[in-house]
């Protein structure tokens, strides 16, 4: 007689993730479990949990890149055991990030000769690159005053109220101040006459934005130039402008080559540009440019020892994925020129696309641009009842994750909702986008207003209290 | 009757249908200085670059890096649907932030962080440990110009006291934030930074102490405990309140699993902060690293920025903002996967390792070994004869079986030295240790026998151009003096100065 043997329940091995114990665990929030977890069980929990995030297809608040072909995908993942300051061990790599910096420089203009080199790095993204840019601005501004025997200890530069946050870290982390040229009704971004009249002897430099975070203007680079030059020849000063691109970098050469903006402007001495918004690549990359050698001075650059071989590096980060660098360079030479240009006009064509839709609607005024970074920024028409914020919330619950924020001072009044056209909204997703504000305004219309709650709580409180005031008489009776 | 068309094939049909190696892409020049004007398919695109790409080297083989280069195939897939989301928006992705701020607590209390059970760590994820090292330097430098405001004291001269084995990344922060560095030199035969040396080296200006868990060159700990002694009865005569911050960028995810009983962290009074790289042996792939602070009150308030995000407040501190989120799913991952005794088994493995290439490596009589057995990972040698030649040479015939073994000149006061340095990382198990020690013997061998080989002498020849004025059609005549052979020798530079250091 054969003994068969049941399964024994204590194998843990042949159980699906969802019927072990492992689900049943509460997961360690503060301390690290004492035991191992199969990967199967690790993966699933992790999985599961994502789940509840956002979807970031939808996520029309950033410029990120959320979207790349599956191709690029893959050499993304089989690069993503390369430490890319190994520029030793990995010299392709480290060549690949040599073009992509060559190729945007001249991009951008830079005034190269025909092999020469660019002085250029990859970064993690413009904050890092921002912070090289603005460090080397203040280095060169100390010597120069060192050497005239004047005074260096209180530097600052001059922006827009419309910076990014990172121009406010680097201010704050290296001790420069910021002087800010604020907006007003209307005009949201730099105006190039107010800058130049706040430039002083202890301007490191005046960063002037393409494409302004809040509503993607570009701001006028040509006229600051002109006008700057003029004030740098009746002071001495030789105030520098750097160009923060972060958005606009990949979109103006594509779109508007006639304008200039670029290093074709002789006061511009860097230019930073973000890899992961229409560089078009997932978050985590960003460039910056000088314009020669000469502006980037010498003791800022790292010369690491490695194997014998002299590298010269300039970055604050260290150890990093090489993933995106490689991505950049696949983007660039798969797309090549025309590619981009294609994306780009795609983008600005669902841009109008939706601007014409909510125009449509009748309810609100369009405050960004035509000319810009393809995204529609917006604000009601009439926000006594209902605000900005409410059609925010309102729209989560379709999937769509839209912004609204204040303007910066002195246009704080200003509220508005700010969707970023990217490579991969479609015109069928701006048409959803207005059918979905439409519903979402229909619904708020018929809501009664948080003002108007709050009155007739009031009003209705008070009634109450004066009718029992009056009945006073019927104290015994049924409660 | 039915009339059959043949059907004409187009002419550009074939660029869809034929392989990327039969088009024309692979015979077009690649484009480097300038963006190519039209587009190629995503196929060419991916092989061009693959193909190139074969040319690096083999990242498990490379043995000079301490951050990791394998990951199981569940993390890799749970980093690629994570490649997309943007780290800084934290409000779309509310549960990968969430993940953030449990690997804090979870680090925090590895740490021995004063944190009780409900309460949460202040602690941030950054890209690296460089990124960590600034922010921590920044938070010390902040509460030192307070302090010495609040003294009405001067606050322009700030300085930093580290060993000279520091990381390049100490001597970044100090030349970008204006620090002075004032480092502590080695000597022989102690190649960390001597607790005593570096009190000493404390002024008023010093707006913190930096020890190594874990130093780059040899992998020792630095003995925290008595540095914390000696600082803590130097403060009680200055009243000065200097405080330390522990670099334990290798050392963090080792000493908590192999040495708990080793004091270190924040059970010494005086440890205000630490950081350590989760791409090292946190086990993650490159890009990802955490600093802790004992409380809140060690980092100001100033250096914060509180972002307005859809009318909700969110507090950061880093220096990067924008970055993908794949790795720190990934460090929660392996927290969640591994767990306490994963961590404990991994290094425990890493030390065997280290073992077997350490007895493998006194067995061939040639080297002297460098690092110690209690530390980091890893087995730091050097030829006996002090030659710094021959671990050059070393270390080229290393490569041509794969392996890529860094040498380098030991700092200050102990240039004449050179040492190899290979690190034990989760995937250099005992059979990758034996096949490396069977290519070192080999390549000794060879050392051995070129050595003996007379040098390759160089002929020079002298090229004299002697102008002819008499014929006006052959104006100069050429000569060519040979002159006499002389064997060439070859030195290989050392590199010094602050600005060159070892990663």
């Amino acid at each position: 007689m054969v003994l068969s043997k049941t399964a024994s329940e204590s194998d843990v091995s042949i159980h699906s993730t969802f019927a072990s114990r492992y689900v049943r665990a509460s997961l360690p929030r503060f301390r690290m479990p004492e035991n191992s977890i199969p990967k199967e069980a690790a993966y699933q929990i992790i999985n599961d949990e994502l789940m509840l995030d956002g979807n970031p297809r939808l996520n029309l608040a950033s410029f990120v890149t959320t979207w790349m072909e599956p191709e690029c995908d893959k050499l993304m993942m089989a690069a993503v055991n390369k430490n890319y300051v190994d520029m030793d061990e990995y010299p392709v790599t480290t060549e690949l990030q040599n073009r992509c910096v060559n190729m945007i420089a001249h991009l951008f203009n830079a005034p190269l000769g025909e092999s020469e080199t660019a002085v250029g790095v990859g970064t993690v993204g413009s904050s890092e690159a921002i912070m090289l840019a603005g460090l080397a601005f203040k280095r060169k501004w100390q010597n120069k005053r060192k050497e005239q025997g004047l005074p260096y200890d209180k530097p600052n530069i001059v922006t827009g109220a419309n910076v990014q946050v990172c121009w406010e870290k680097f201010a704050r982390y290296f001790e420069v101040e910021l002087k800010e040229v604020k907006l007003s009704e209307g005009y949201y971004v730099m105006d190039p006459e107010k800058a130049v009249q706040m430039v002083d002897e202890n301007t490191i430099c005046v960063a002037a934005i393409l494409g302004s975070t809040l509503n993607g203007e570009f701001e006028d680079v040509k006229l600051l130039n002109d006008l700057l030059t003029k004030k740098n020849a009746e002071t001495g000063w030789d105030t520098p402008i750097h160009v923060d691109a972060a958005s606009g970098g990949f979109i103006a050469p594509f779109l508007y080559p006639e304008l200039e903006w670029d290093f074709r402007l002789p006061l511009v001495k860097s230019i930073n540009v973000s890899g992961h918004k229409y560089g078009l690549v997932y978050a985590g990359i960003g460039w910056c440019i000088w314009r020669t050698k000469e502006d980037l001075p010498e003791e800022l650059i790292f010369h690491i020892n490695y194997l014998g071989a002299d590298q010269p590096t300039f970055t604050l980060n260290f150890s990093k994925g090489s993933s995106q660098v490689i991505a950049q360079y696949y983007q660039l030479i798969r797309l090549g020129f025309e590619g981009y240009k294609n994306i780009m006009e795609n983008c600005q064509e669902n841009a109008m696309v939706l601007k014409e839709g909510l125009e449509k609607t009748g309810r609100f005024n369009i405050v960004s641009k035509d000319n810009g970074v393809p995204l529609v920024a917006f604000s009601l028409k009439d926000n006594s009842r209902h605000d900005e914020f409410e059609v925010s919330e309102f729209l989560r619950r379709f999937g769509w994750i839209l912004p609204a924020y204040t303007m910066p001072p002195d246009a704080q009044n200003i509220t508005v909702l700010r969707v970023v056209i990217r490579e991969d909204f479609s015109r069928t997703l701006a048409e959803r986008l207005v059918l979905d504000i439409q519903k979402v305004l229909h619904e708020l219309d018929v809501m009664p207003s948080k003002k108007d709650i709050d009155i007739q709580k009031t009003k209705s409180v008070a009634a109450a209290w004066k009718r029992f005031v009056e009945d006073k008489k019927k104290t015994n009776g049924i409660c | 009757m039915v009339l059959t068309q043949v059907h004409q094939p187009e002419e550009g049909s074939s660029t869809s249908v034929g392989s990327v190696f039969s088009s024309r892409y692979v015979q077009d020049p690649l484009p480097r200085y300038e963006m190519p004007q039209k587009s190629i398919s995503k196929d060419a695109a991916y092989q061009i670059i693959h193909d190139e790409l074969l040319l690096d080297s083999s990242p498990r083989l490379n043995l000079a890096s301490f951050v990791t280069t394998w990951m199981e195939p569940e993390c890799d897939k749970l980093m690629l649907e994570a490649v997309n989301k943007n780290y800084a928006d934290m409000d779309e992705y509310p549960v990968t932030t969430e993940l953030q701020n449990r690997c804090v607590n979870i680090i925090a209390r590895l740490f021995n962080a004063p944190v009780s059970e409900k309460e949460a760590a202040v602690g941030v994820g950054t890209v690296g440990s460089s990124e960590a090292i600034m922010l921590a330097g920044l938070a010390f430098k902040r509460r030192w110009q307070n302090k010495r405001k609040a003294e009405g004291k001067p606050f322009d001269k700030p300085n930093i006291v580290t060993g000279a084995n520091v990381q390049v990344c100490w001597e970044k922060f100090a030349r970008y934030f204006e620090v002075e560095l004032k480092e502590v030199k080695l000597s022989e035969g102690c190649y960390v930074m001597d607790p005593v040396k570096a009190v000493e080296m404390v002024d008023e200006n010093t707006i913190c102490v930096a020890a190594i868990l874990g130093s780059t060159l040899t992998g020792e700990f630095e003995d925290v405990k008595l540095l914390n002694d000696l600082l803590t009865a130097k403060n009680q005569k200055t009243g000065w309140d200097t405080p330390i911050h522990v670099d334990a960028a290798s050392g963090g995810f080792i000493a908590p699993f192999l040495y708990p009983e080793l004091e270190w962290d924040f059970r010494l009074p005086l440890v205000k902060s630490i950081n350590v790289s989760g791409h090292k042996y946190g086990l993650v792939y490159a890009g990802v690293g955490w600093v802790i602070w004992r409380s809140k009150e060690d980092l100001p308030e100033e250096l914060i920025f509180h972002i307005n995000y859809l009318g909700a407040d969110q507090p950061t501190f880093t220096l990067n903002f924008s970055k993908g989120s794949s790795q720190i799913i990934a460090q929660y991952y392996q927290f969640l996967r591994l767990g306490f005794e994963g961590y404990k088994n991994v290094m425990k493995n890493c030390m065997e390792s280290a073992r077997i290439l350490r007895e493998g490596l006194v067995r061939t009589g040639r080297f002297d070994i460098i690092s110690k057995e209690k530390g980091v990972p890893l087995v730091a040698f050097s030829f006996k004869d002090m030659s710094h030649n021959s671990a050059m040479k070393l270390a080229t015939l290393l490569r041509r079986y794969g392996w890529i073994v860094p040498a380098y000149t030991m700092p200050v006061n102990l240039e004449h030295m050179t040492v190899l340095r290979v690190v034990v990382r989760e995937d250099f198990g005992r059979p990758l240790a034996e096949k490396f020690l069977s290519h070192v013997a080999m390549a000794l061998d060879e050392l051995d026998s070129s050595s003996k080989a007379p040098l390759v002498p160089a002929l020079k020849y002298t090229i004299e151009v002697v102008s002819c004025t008499d014929d006006a059609n052959q104006p100069f005549m050429v000569r060519v003096l040979p002159q006499e052979a002389e064997p060439v020798k070859k030195t290989v530079p050392l590199l010094t100065g602050k600005t060159k250091g070892v990663c």
